[in-house]
């Protein structure tokens, strides 16, 4: 229940308070190596920038500005209404197709934001087979409004970037179980009144995190804000980094993203105020779902498909399309295999790396009392802000920096000169995407870890039990669905990234995204769709895996 | 909390296994014959110009592709201990770029010199272009007569008004053209004409090819793109009714642009990295270039594919193409002043 300040919350530090301090200690150890990148990229205010500053200033930085905020706050909106809708929906009704959406409805995150952009482009545009059709069948003066706009941009970030509220909607449903709806239904209030009155407000964490979640995504993207020429403020890093060549100056700029990403963390924790979040106890009572019958059940169907059908089934279908020709033309990469365990491999070390350090760092900020780790952990997940090439240069920075220093010592000593350990490894890359995506893992264990009653800490501990025992026999069982949502999101996020891996693979060393790369950057979209499509099977393999493990209790 | 410390254990344990297998590749003596290349342009990994480089030389081709600006971020980091002996790229303003902060070296190639014309290839020989990106106005076959138009600077002409298609100047091969463009007339100039082009309300379309397929659609019936996009096009669907006009053809020439290459300023293997762009200029292995991707020859001793020759022959900008990469700076600041989205 939503508990106000003055009630006591926490006395956790009563018993070992070492062990509270140590875990304080990784956290903001772990904090401070990943913001070694974003200092890198910070730091890029040391080297003067020329006037780029001042022609932007002169000719559009106020318009970059406001078009970057009038895209967070449209896919801020855009995705947490979609999410929360059909979370609620596939939670508290039954209706044909219901259990299909309850896992469908997460597919579209594995479709990267690019990729849906160019499909909707190509089949809903002026040149595309939908127009051309009315053209023929209403004349060929007929002129829709084009998707190259703002509204447009917009629907494609929410369309594919709304599974992170779904998700953690869903999982916040879940989780509340069915006592406190029962209790303001039993009390008069009509479903409806109960959902907007009781279980939203409990689950205002998770919506917000998912929230946040897509509305970083969405500052990072550049790929859909160029397809669609909508001009923000990431699309200027890449006009001042490709076209004036000023790298400072460019990532200068993306220190203006951090800032938004700031602003979004701001805004995150005001909104939660000191109001504390927490389920009181579970009850065996899973939520009873109602039956939707005739027009009702119809139109929720609809509104699942309306969403899965433009984010995941049409992007999907012309990826098939465009796969089956370059299969049949036999331009297939005869490399598929070790492309797809490449990409497994990364992802999987990746995803095990920042989820482990994802649940330590949350760990850690329940515990201590300062909020000094809490800070600590939140700046730490600003990467996620960046776009992948600007976080890859911050890593590429240090690491050289790491390595010619190291060489250098060992040809001192040795007298023989060495080559480069880091640049260009696969641990660096790891690191990358560490960087860029802690914040996808922290959020999600975060929000569920804010749901459990520190009252259950305390029992715990009281009966002597260390912070370890209480986090592996009382946090984790409790906290399987939120560490099983970070794993997937992760998982997928690493398959689908780009610009890191181009930046900062390992010589000889090719994914998926390479492939899809190799394709799109000659404007070959065909035959970027199998790895693309490869990409998408391989992100929904672990949704089915997870759905498996998390089936209602 | 021992599961934990397993899983911690296995993905440190992974990591030093992927550290150590890089430092194996790297510390690895060279291969008795290679040239290892850092390629910014996607598709010349697979280029069968290097297949055929290797059959004649014994010389093994190792090629690490990514984005321009990136890939010179990751050169220049690996500083004096890389591995990279080429650096290709597209475009001329890259390439530039790439000379202009100490990427590439200087070489003396008196074979490759005399093969590339002078315009396509940095005076102080640091880079040499392979390929020629001619950059020109497209037109729909059906509503457009090829006398009606005439230069670049023509489109900015009130009968286009609504019916011309641009890319924005965010895109690398637009600031190319303008780029030259000022350096020949001048900023005022070509501001006035960016002014004309955006007053006639030009369609922005993200991508030469959407621009084409535009044009025969009849969303807009002019537009400027390179010619290897439309040779793509046709390849596909013969009959699309587009075809290519020969710019400033009474002026200054079509604009092109090159994709091109050089040897790195640290590169292990210099004089097979030398020889590798020297044999990639010559007729046999251009000739492989233009087949695969309908762009044109940089060495004029080749033999055009009957597809190119169609189109005809045409005047080339003759201006040293390293233009375009001295005023692109300048090109954004003019685009942005003019409105030029």
């Amino acid at each position: 229940m939503v508990s106000h300040p003055g009630q006591v919350v926490s006395a956790s530090g009563v018993q070992g308070g070492r062990w509270v301090s140590i875990w304080s200690l990784l956290a903001l150890t772990i904090a401070a190596g990943v913001s070694v990148p974003l200092l890198a990229v910070l730091s890029s205010f040391l080297t003067p920038a020329g006037d780029v500053w001042r022609h932007l200033w002169q000719t559009q930085l106020l318009e970059l500005i406001l078009n970057t905020l009038g895209l967070l706050i449209g896919v801020g909106v855009g995705t947490v209404l979609v999410g929360t809708g059909l979370a609620w929906l596939v939670v508290y009704y039954r209706f044909p197709g219901q259990t299909l959406f309850e896992w469908g409805l997460i597919l579209p995150l594995a479709i990267p934001a690019y990729v849906l952009g160019f499909v909707c482009l190509g089949l809903f545009d002026f040149t595309g087979p939908l127009q051309t059709l009315l053209r023929g069948l209403l004349g060929a003066h007929l002129r829709l409004p084009t998707l190259r706009s703002y509204w447009g941009v917009t629907l494609m970030m929410t369309l594919v970037f709304y599974p992170y509220v779904y998700l953690l909607a869903r999982a916040a449903f879940l989780g509340q179980g069915a006592t406190a709806l029962e209790t303001a239904r039993s009390l008069g209030r009509t479903p409806l009144r109960a959902f907007l009155v009781v279980t939203l407000p409990m689950a205002r964490p998770a919506l917000v995190a998912g929230g946040a979640l897509a509305m970083m995504e969405a500052l990072a993207d550049v790929g859909t804000v160029a397809t669609f020429g909508y001009r923000t403020l990431t699309e200027a890093i890449y006009r001042v980094w490709y076209g004036m060549f000023d790298r400072p100056a460019a990532t200068q700029l993306a220190s203006g993203l951090l800032g938004f990403a700031l602003l979004l963390l701001l805004v995150e924790r005001l909104s939660r105020g000191r109001a504390r979040y927490i389920e009181t106890y579970r009850r065996g009572t899973g939520v009873t779902p109602t039956r939707l019958h005739g027009w009702r059940a119809g139109l929720a169907t609809g509104a699942c498909l309306a969403v899965l059908g433009p984010g995941f089934l049409v992007p999907v279908g012309q990826l098939g399309v465009w796969t089956w020709r370059t299969v049949q033309a036999g331009q297939l990469a005869p490399t598929f295999g070790t492309l797809l365990g490449n990409t497994v491999y990364l992802a999987t070390l990746a995803t095990a790396g920042t989820c482990l350090l994802a649940l330590v760092m949350a760990y850690a900020s329940r515990l201590s009392v300062s909020p000094s780790v809490r800070w600590a952990s939140q700046c730490a997940t600003m990467g996620y802000a960046l776009p992948g090439s600007v976080v890859a240069v911050g890593v590429l920075l240090p690491l050289a920096w790491l390595d010619h220093t190291i060489v250098a010592w060992l040809a001192a000593r040795l007298g023989q000169s060495g080559s480069l350990l880091f640049t260009g490894s696969a641990a660096g890359l790891l690191f990358a995407y560490l960087v860029r995506f802690l914040a996808v893992s922290l959020q999600t264990v975060d929000a569920s870890l804010t749901r459990i009653s520190p009252s259950l800490d305390d029992a715990a501990r009281s009966l002597g039990a260390g912070t370890g025992r209480v986090l592996r026999r009382i946090h984790l069982p409790l906290l399987r669905s939120g560490v099983l949502t970070a794993l997937i999101l992760v998982f997928v996020e690493v398959m689908k990234e780009m610009p890191a891996t181009l930046l900062l693979r390992p010589f000889g060393l090719n994914t998926l995204a390479i492939e899809v790369w190799q394709r799109t950057a000659d404007a070959m979209w065909q035959e970027a769709a199998a790895p693309a499509l490869a990409i998408v099977g391989a992100g929904i393999l672990p949704v089915l895996l997870a759905v498996r493990l998390s089936v209602r209790r | 909390m021992r599961r934990v410390i397993w899983m911690l254990h296995s993905v440190m344990v992974s990591m030093l296994f992927s550290m150590g297998w890089d430092a194996v590749c790297l510390g690895q003596q060279p291969a008795a014959e290679e040239v290892v290349v850092y390629s910014a342009r996607s598709h010349y990994g697979q280029e069968p110009a290097f297949e055929a480089f290797t059959r004649d030389t014994g010389i093994a081709i190792k090629s690490f592709g990514g984005n321009p600006s990136e890939l010179f971020e990751r050169l220049r980091a690996e500083g004096d201990k890389t591995r990279a002996d080429v650096l290709i790229s597209v475009d001329a303003g890259n390439l530039w770029n790439a000379a202009q902060t100490g990427l590439l070296a200087r070489i003396e190639a008196p074979e490759l010199q005399a093969q590339i014309p002078a315009h396509l290839r940095d005076p102080d020989h640091r880079w040499f272009g392979l390929t020629v990106r001619a950059r020109t106005i497209m037109y729909n076959t059906r509503n457009v007569k090829p006398e009606e138009l005439s230069t670049y600077e023509a489109l900015g002409d009130a009968k286009w008004k609504n019916r011309l298609c641009l890319r924005t100047s965010s895109h690398i091969y637009n600031q190319s053209l303008i780029a030259t463009m000022i350096k020949r007339h001048g900023e005022a100039k070509v501001e006035a004409m960016l002014r004309a082009w955006s007053a006639n309300n030009p369609t922005m379309i993200n991508g030469d090819t959407g621009i084409l397929e535009a044009i025969a659609a009849g969303q807009c019936d002019v537009g400027v793109t390179n010619t290897y996009y439309l040779g793509r096009l046709l390849a596909k669907d013969p009959n699309l009714p587009v075809a290519p006009f020969w710019a400033n053809q009474h002026t200054t020439g079509t604009h092109v642009n090159i994709s091109g290459a050089g040897v790195t300023a640290y590169a292990k293997n210099r004089a097979n990295a030398i020889k590798l762009i020297t044999y990639l200029a010559r007729p046999e292995a251009q000739q492989l270039f233009v087949t695969t991707n309908f762009e044109y020859p940089a060495n004029p001793q080749t033999p055009i594919p009957p597809l190119l020759a169609s189109w005809g022959t045409f005047k080339q900008d003759d201006i040293n193409i390293a233009a375009a990469g001295e005023y692109q700076m300048t090109t954004i600041k003019v685009a942005d002043r003019a409105g030029y989205k």
